[in-house]
């Protein structure tokens, strides 16, 4: 700090006329600085009101579930010291239904038992029934048995009678927790502390990232093949006739979303335009209409539909720096047009190259709108995932953790490209 | 990829062959032949919205009336409908509000902002410049997962307000982008010129420089509010019937019951996007630089 080379010349609009030059550097700096900050303040603080800390709570939430520890605490603690083979101490079966007993009065059971469930598959059931039944099943004092409260329970439902249940509620009592990440990468942790693949029928999620990735890398091909011969023609065509040509690429750049989706509902659906025209001259017959939208195909075209502007744009201003003499001066050197593309014209346009398929990658891999309305069941990537978990199933913890993992993919790309073309030049301009 | 090259110069090889000669001719047409099909691609789906949204029958293709140009086939029936229903009209007046209030909000903070960063004292610049453009780069599904949370625990949840910062905030980035290219493009001259002419910071910056960066204040509002009029995963989320706006009428349109009024509503959108593209291209070529 303080350096000469960062002191502005000649003094900011705070620095008057005539001052010692010995201390025009110092006083001038330090107030442009902090005038500087004072401008920039008020927008940091909202972003990181309204936006950082939203995010850091819905990351926290991943990680950070205290919702069963809170409602069992003293069977947790008893917990501690249950082996995990075998069944638990009765101390354990007398606490848990004095528990649970409470959080029936609280009417929270319902938080508790939907989150052991998603561990253990049918657990809800078991332990609302164990809350409505708990009255009437209380043991009785006057029989002498050795293990009356487990007897009581496992009378109730015979889950409570399999180590399983226990070491179900253990793990959803960690209050810090690593089960949502495993859970979104289809791992989880067995009872004796190994990480272990999920039962094949559960292994959803890698998959879906992989459909992702890929979906987003056939976009992004695509994108490139119908995107880099315009973006040429548009960069070698005189300026009228350009500025004609761009309007073509910005209107649906500018179009709203929506729009751009239900136009392609509308061409793409079995009774719709494409259809109907197929069918007029003769392509496909009536009743072998093609299934066109709600699948993974209707994601596709729509998707590269909506990002191909993201494509163009940046090419196109690689592409006009280009001068068209190069490609002159290669063919009177002898190459072939197509020696002359690849070898002179290709090279000098693979910064656009990459800035476009960067951008278009990045875009679509955290796309949500357009799978959610055109995707159908098989046309849905990660985002509409992490809707779901929001929305209907409400696991918030798997939300969470599936929005970090793509979170930090997102960031981790932006990074690569704000190393190769700066994230402040984002095909806006 | 032959087809990409066009070779637009015809001297520098005079046909030796016709075989060569035809060749290049090919590729020339095979290349215009499929930079037409994709412009075609670009813009045929947003223009065949327009001709369907006057379709006296419920459907949402072109009826054979239609293709006759029979003038009964067509008609204003869907028009008449989103301007009687007040589902529409409601969502129109909230699409308004938020969106003007989130862009005033969004273009203030973000010019002040911009100037900030601009000058050339600012400490850890790439730093906050990332900090601010987070909004952008954040997958808005996550963004509004997050919000929701939030929002929701501090009272804002089902409010205008909630959503006006909420929009605010995507808004911000396209701002301080915006701005910021102006502002690389202004000659700091000028303001050092006011200052010595005796002017203080706040009539410097009213009179010399703002009038300068005017057009890219205003694109970047414009930015901002186009972000705001299409946004839908926010409002998804966080907003109860009360806050119901285009978008969002829009998507339970398309996801219940699908009807062509949808398509009028998207006429509409489409010509207000055509507008904002015309504004947007003049200040451009009113910006310095």
């Amino acid at each position: 700090m303080g350096g000469g080379d960062r002191v502005p010349q000649g003094g900011g609009p705070g620095g008057g006329p005539g001052r010692p030059g010995g201390l025009r550097g110092a006083i001038p700096f330090r107030r442009d600085q902090l005038r500087a900050l004072g401008l920039v303040a008020p927008l940091l603080i909202f972003v990181g009101v309204t936006f950082i800390a939203p995010l850091a709570t819905m990351l926290t939430r991943s990680v950070h579930d205290p919702v069963v520890a809170d409602a069992l605490p003293e069977t947790l603690a008893l917990l501690r010291d249950w082996d995990g083979d075998g069944l638990p101490a009765e101390a354990v079966y007398e606490t848990a239904a004095r528990e649970l007993e409470r959080l029936g009065e609280e009417r929270t059971i319902g938080q508790v038992a939907g989150r052991v469930n998603r561990v253990q598959g049918g657990l809800r059931s078991v332990f609302t029934r164990t809350v409505r039944e708990l009255a009437d099943a209380a043991p009785d004092p006057a029989v002498a048995a050795e293990t009356p409260w487990r007897d009581a329970l496992a009378g109730i439902d015979p889950a409570w009678a399999d180590p399983m249940t226990w070491h179900a509620v253990r793990t959803t009592g960690e209050r810090f927790t690593s089960r949502h990440y495993l859970n979104a990468v289809d791992r989880e942790r067995l009872p004796d502390g190994t990480i272990a693949r999920q039962p094949e029928e559960r292994r959803i999620y890698l998959r879906l990232f992989w459909r992702t990735l890929l979906v987003s890398g056939t976009i992004t091909v695509l994108c490139l093949l119908l995107g880099y011969p315009i973006a040429h023609l548009i960069a070698r065509a005189p300026p009228r006739r350009a500025a004609l040509l761009l309007v073509l690429v910005l209107v649906p750049f500018w179009t709203s979303l929506l729009v751009r989706t239900t136009s392609w509902i509308v061409l793409l659906q079995t009774q719709g335009v494409i259809n109907d025209l197929l069918v007029a001259i003769g392509l496909v017959s009536d009743d072998g209409r093609l299934a066109m939208v709600y699948n993974m195909t209707g994601t596709i075209i729509a998707m590269t539909h909506v990002l191909l502007p993201f494509m163009v744009l940046p090419l196109y201003s690689v592409m006009r720096g280009i001068p068209p003499q190069y490609m002159s001066a290669a063919a009177s050197l002898g190459a072939t047009p197509v020696q002359a593309f690849l070898r002179v014209y290709w090279p000098q346009s693979l910064p656009g190259v990459g800035a476009g398929a960067l951008l278009v990658f990045i875009l679509s891999i955290g796309f949500y709108i357009t799978p959610a309305l055109v995707g159908g069941s098989d046309g849905q990537l990660i985002s509409n995932m992490i809707a779901y978990h929001m929305q209907t199933s409400l696991n918030w913890g798997l939300a969470g953790a599936l929005g970090g993992i793509l979170l930090v993919g997102v960031l981790a790309l932006y990074l690569v490209y704000d190393r190769l073309v700066g994230v402040e030049r984002m095909g806006l301009s | 990829m032959a087809a990409q090259h066009p070779d637009a110069r015809p001297s520098p090889a005079p046909a030796v062959g016709t075989a060569r000669a035809v060749a290049p001719r090919m590729g020339r047409f095979a290349y215009f032949a499929f930079c037409a099909a994709v412009f075609v691609f670009l813009v045929a789906p947003i223009l065949v919205i327009i001709p369907l949204s006057f379709n006296a029958e419920p459907y949402f293709t072109f009826t054979e009336g239609m293709l006759r140009f029979d003038p009964d086939a067509y008609s204003l029936r869907w028009y008449r409908e989103i301007i009687e229903n007040e589902a529409w009209t409601g969502s129109l007046v909230n699409s308004l509000v938020i969106g003007v209030s989130a862009t005033a909000l969004a273009t203030v903070l973000g010019t002040l902002a911009a100037l900030g960063l601009a000058s050339p004292g600012v400490p850890a610049r790439r730093v906050i410049m990332g900090i601010l453009i987070s909004p952008m780069v954040t997958p808005v599904i996550i963004s509004a997962a997050g919000m929701f949370f939030f929002y929701s625990n501090l009272g804002l949840g089902q409010t205008h307000l909630g959503i006006i910062l909420a929009h605010a905030t995507l808004g911000v980035p396209f701002v301080v982008v915006t701005v910021t290219a102006t502002l690389a493009a202004f000659d700091r001259n000028l303001t050092r010129a006011a200052a010595s002419l005796g002017a203080g910071p706040w009539t410097t910056f009213r009179r010399v420089q703002l009038p300068l960066i005017a057009p890219g204040v205003i694109s970047g509002a414009l930015f901002a509010f186009a972000v705001s009029f299409d946004e839908v995963v926010v409002v998804l989320f966080m907003g109860g019937v009360e806050q119901r706006t285009i978008p969002r009428q829009m998507w339970s349109g398309i996801r219940e019951q699908i009807s062509p009024a949808i398509l009028a509503v998207a006429t509409f959108l489409i010509v207000f996007a055509a507008l904002l593209l015309v504004v947007v291209a003049w200040l451009r070529r009113r910006a310095p630089g």
